[in-house]
């Protein structure tokens, strides 16, 4: 039995999740046994072979001018059609945009079950089983698959990549009848959000703001921060109903799900609903003036006080460890 | 044109989660059951075509057991035609037999628009708009921000990492909605009056062969309680030497 990992690619780049799931794959193939393959639909290969140092043995490239953008069936079609020739025990996705979007579509032509953001993958008494969050985050499913193949998406920044150097990967072609012309889905134009600007669900460092910011012109302080560490800047519910700030960058149970290294929250009190989306973060940081805040529970590190005078104190110290640096 | 708009009912977000006897699912005493949230901005968008239209009939239907009539009376409270209970015991079947299920009904139906919402805030899977889009041969556009209808396409902008996807869909076509599609309507007392003659039919679920068995439900760890470094803008000097130091995240 052989694991499929999905291969993503944006603008003729192979993205981070693609590496962390081909070093989930690499370490339970011990388990399951069996290569690990990579499928990447593209126009062009963007570097295939590279990926046997993140673990991948053999890549199957579905080349067609149609995919240089994301095409849901196209896509779809190419990894079903990997899937039915290897008839892998596992197909794993990054669940990305891309990847949410299209696993479902490739779990139903195969008839299979997926598991959607997994935080883990274990084989348990003989069967793979998948842990999930559900509820935002208030709880943990785990489901097991009746049939083969399993198919899961896997959580961004959770599962780490291998490095096996000197490893290269097979490249290998593989066809798939795609009529682009009569494709009833058109992707029409990729808007940036700006130069530079990492997303929430892939940064490393993440600084929020809450209702505590007192209105959206204050948000420059938070983006000064951001700036000295690197930071994408994120947003409590009540800031974005309020209109201060996009839905883009909600944090919480109706907006994004983040896992960074140092996750900085900033007159925030801790609703359950924001709590859900970020207790993952390796390191949480609190700063609020109510040193009864349902934040300080789940901070790593508080400082109760102004978040005026500490913002601005807090950028500089930070920005005069950057000159040092 | 016929547009429907498939809905869960789901527990309210302020609801505290605890796991039931089976440790597999959900304990559902005490637990407030709404409209899942996404499916709200679904409903919203439905029936702003319909208007845009002038005329058409939108249909919500759902699948599950009794409790779902709540969550249909209150489709139709908003302004939906007429609403199809798809009917199981099954507390929570799984997304692939759920398409299924949606499918099989979606095939009559001659839906020209078919909405669901992003996804449902108890699984969080996101799988159920795509798969019933694939199983019926759909194009769909998941994570729809903004959505227009021009003739007999439809332009969808879907956030993704760093940016805004803009894609073109050709009807019939099947669109799930994320937070900020529009402003959702409160029902009006009219409404819900109105919603109490109009028609619930009921029938069977097809649900078929589940994809996936759910094998436990349990409550994550909780995070080691942590500690305020100080007050105010002094503090900050000690915050960022134990970022360095002890977290090593500076």
């Amino acid at each position: 039995m052989s694991i499929l990992v999905f291969i993503e690619q944006r603008d003729g780049r192979v993205r981070a999740v693609s590496r962390e799931a081909l070093g989930e794959a690499t370490r339970l193939a011990a388990a399951l046994g069996g290569p690990v393959v990579g499928v990447c639909p593209a126009a062009t290969d963007p570097g295939l072979a590279a990926l046997g140092e993140a673990g991948a043995e053999r890549v199957l490239l579905a080349a067609h001018p149609a995919f240089a953008a994301y095409d849901a069936a196209g896509y779809a079609r190419a990894v079903a059609v990997a899937a039915e020739t290897l008839k892998p025990a596992l197909v794993l996705f990054g669940a990305s945009t891309m990847g949410r979007d299209l696993a479902p579509r490739v779990a139903a032509r195969l008839g299979a079950g997926l598991a959607s953001d997994c935080i883990a993958l274990a084989v348990e008494g003989g069967r793979l089983v998948a842990s999930r969050p559900v509820f935002a985050g208030k709880a943990l499913q785990k489901v097991a698959f009746p049939k083969a193949p399993a198919l899961a998406t896997l959580r961004p920044k959770v599962f780490a990549p291998v490095a096996l150097g000197g490893r290269s990967a097979a490249v290998e072609p593989l066809a798939v009848d795609f009529d682009a012309a009569a494709s009833r889905a058109k992707v029409l134009r990729v808007a940036a959000a700006g130069a530079g600007k990492v997303d929430l669900t892939e940064a490393e460092v993440i600084v929020s703001g809450g209702r505590g910011m007192k209105g959206p012109e204050h948000f420059q302080l938070l983006e000064d921060l951001a700036a000295a560490l690197g930071a994408s800047v994120g947003a409590s519910r009540a800031v974005v109903d309020a209109g201060w700030r996009p839905h883009s960058e909600q944090v919480g149970q109706t907006g994004k799900t983040v896992s960074p290294k140092l996750y900085v929250a900033v007159g925030i009190s801790g609703a359950i609903q924001h709590l859900t989306g970020m207790t993952s973060s390796r390191c949480i940081v609190a700063i609020n003036k109510d040193a009864e805040a349902p934040i300080f529970k789940v901070a790593d590190y508080g400082i109760v006080g102004d978040l005026f005078e500490i913002l601005p104190a807090l950028t500089e110290a930070v920005g005069k460890l950057n000159a040092h640096a | 044109m016929i547009q429907v708009v498939c809905v869960k009912q789901v527990p309210d977000t302020e609801t505290r989660v605890k796991v039931a006897a089976d440790g597999r699912n959900l304990d559902p005493a005490g637990v407030t059951w709404v409209l899942n949230p996404y499916d709200e901005y679904a409903v919203e968008q439905a029936l702003r075509v319909r208007d845009q239209q002038g005329g058409g009939e939108v249909v919500a239907v759902s699948v599950g057991g009794p409790g779902v009539l709540s969550a249909l009376r209150n489709v139709l409270a908003l302004g939906a035609d007429r609403a199809i209970h798809l009917r199981t015991d099954l507390a929570a079947p799984d997304p692939l037999s759920l398409a299924r299920a949606l499918a099989a009904e979606l095939r009559g139906l001659g839906a020209g628009l078919v909405w669901f919402g992003k996804q449902a805030v108890d699984d969080d899977q996101a799988q159920v708009g795509p798969m019933t889009a694939e199983l019926l041969d759909l194009p769909c556009a998941t994570m729809a921000a903004a959505f227009t209808l021009e003739g007999e396409k439809v332009i969808v902008e879907r956030e993704i990492e760093g940016g805004r996807e803009v894609v073109e869909l050709t009807l019939p076509a099947v669109v799930t909605a994320e937070k900020g599609l529009n402003e959702p309507r409160y029902a009006s007392l009219k409404g819900i009056m109105a919603a109490k003659k109009k028609t619930i039919e009921e029938k069977p679920a097809e649900l078929g062969e589940p994809g996936l068995e759910v094998v436990a439900l349990v409550l994550p760890p909780p995070r080691a309680a942590g500690r305020i470094v100080g007050q105010g803008p002094q503090a900050v000097a000690e915050l960022v030497r134990v970022l360095r130091e002890d977290a090593k995240v500076l």
